[in-house]
């Protein structure tokens, strides 16, 4: 669909669009696809909205581009304009959860992981199980915005500590509390559930 | 000094991002060591997040990339050459 230019890295790309190449946008983005779509579907309620929000992301970053600053990554500018085009769609939908969205609550009373006694490690391949995709998918929805917004920044996305805190604009600390609450949290409600749908004698495919 | 089992699950996360202080890691690496419960808790939750990271729990749907494409497409050339409509669903 576009021409190839494999010589050109991201900031020469970036340069060649702002200079009137247009068409290397869609090359630009390419390796980006997934996680804008991602950051999307983890805020939004469904597929359909999630791929609208990514859409316009995309778009906002081609029109933005001039303003892209080289001192931050592109991936994380990205995600960080899928989070907000998430959350002004969410706050435009309901204004019951903008509380949650705009200011978070002190955070509270601590939270406890399930004991367990043993975990038999569950390998990737247990993923091709739609079954057990879908209990992924469930704990993070759980998750409130918040504690939502940083688990997917920092363990999917794979953003580190400093660049969540940037994109969400919260301080450091901020993040790894949040981040430690909510990993507890899909603790809490995944083991027990994994452990469940994985039986005695792993047989992952039948 | 001795953690208990509630002051472990405070340093859970930051244990896993190898973040914290090295001695703080090395009273939490002790008490694992003799605490099944803490040490499953641990295991369990790392096992957790390396699913969540997993691309295949969050896939794009059919014909995204075309559709996205498609739009930037009309984006970028401006109302006035509009690319035919894409034929995919």
């Amino acid at each position: 669909m576009d021409a190839r230019s494999p010589g050109l890295d991201e900031a020469e790309m970036i340069a060649a669009i702002l200079a009137g190449d247009s068409d290397l946008y869609h090359q630009l983005i390419q390796p980006y696809e997934l996680s804008v779509y991602r950051m999307a579907l983890s805020l939004v309620k469904n597929e359909t909205e999630a791929e609208d929000v990514a859409q316009e992301a995309f778009l906002k970053a081609f029109r933005n581009l001039a303003n892209f600053r080289a001192e931050s990554k592109f991936s994380t500018w990205l995600i960080s304009i899928a989070l907000n085009e998430a959350r002004r769609r969410l706050r435009r939908q309901s204004t019951v959860r903008m509380e949650s969205l705009d200011e978070p609550p002190e955070e509270g009373g601590k939270v406890s992981p399930a004991l367990l006694r043993d975990w038999r490690e569950i390998p990737s391949e247990a993923l091709e199980r739609k079954e057990v995709r879908n209990l992924l998918q469930e704990a993070i929805r759980h998750l409130s915005p918040m504690y939502r917004e940083v688990l997917v920044m920092r363990d999917i996305e794979d953003l580190s500590t400093e660049e969540t805190a940037g994109a969400l604009a919260i301080s450091i600390s901020s993040v790894k509390v949040r981040l430690h609450r909510a990993r507890i949290m899909l603790q809490k409600e995944l083991a027990p559930k994994l452990k469940l749908a994985s039986p005695k004698k792993r047989r992952w495919f039948s | 000094m001795i953690l208990e089992c509630k002051h472990v699950w405070d340093y859970i996360s930051e244990f896993l991002d190898d973040s914290l202080p090295a001695e703080t890691r090395e009273l939490v690496q002790k008490h694992l060591e003799n605490c099944e419960i803490c040490s499953a808790i641990l295991d369990s939750t790392r096992n957790i997040l390396v699913l969540t990271a997993d691309d295949r729990v969050f896939e794009l749907p059919a014909g995204y990339s075309e559709r996205l494409h498609a739009r930037l497409a009309r984006e970028i050339h401006g109302a006035n050459s509009r690319p035919e409509k894409p034929t995919q669903d």
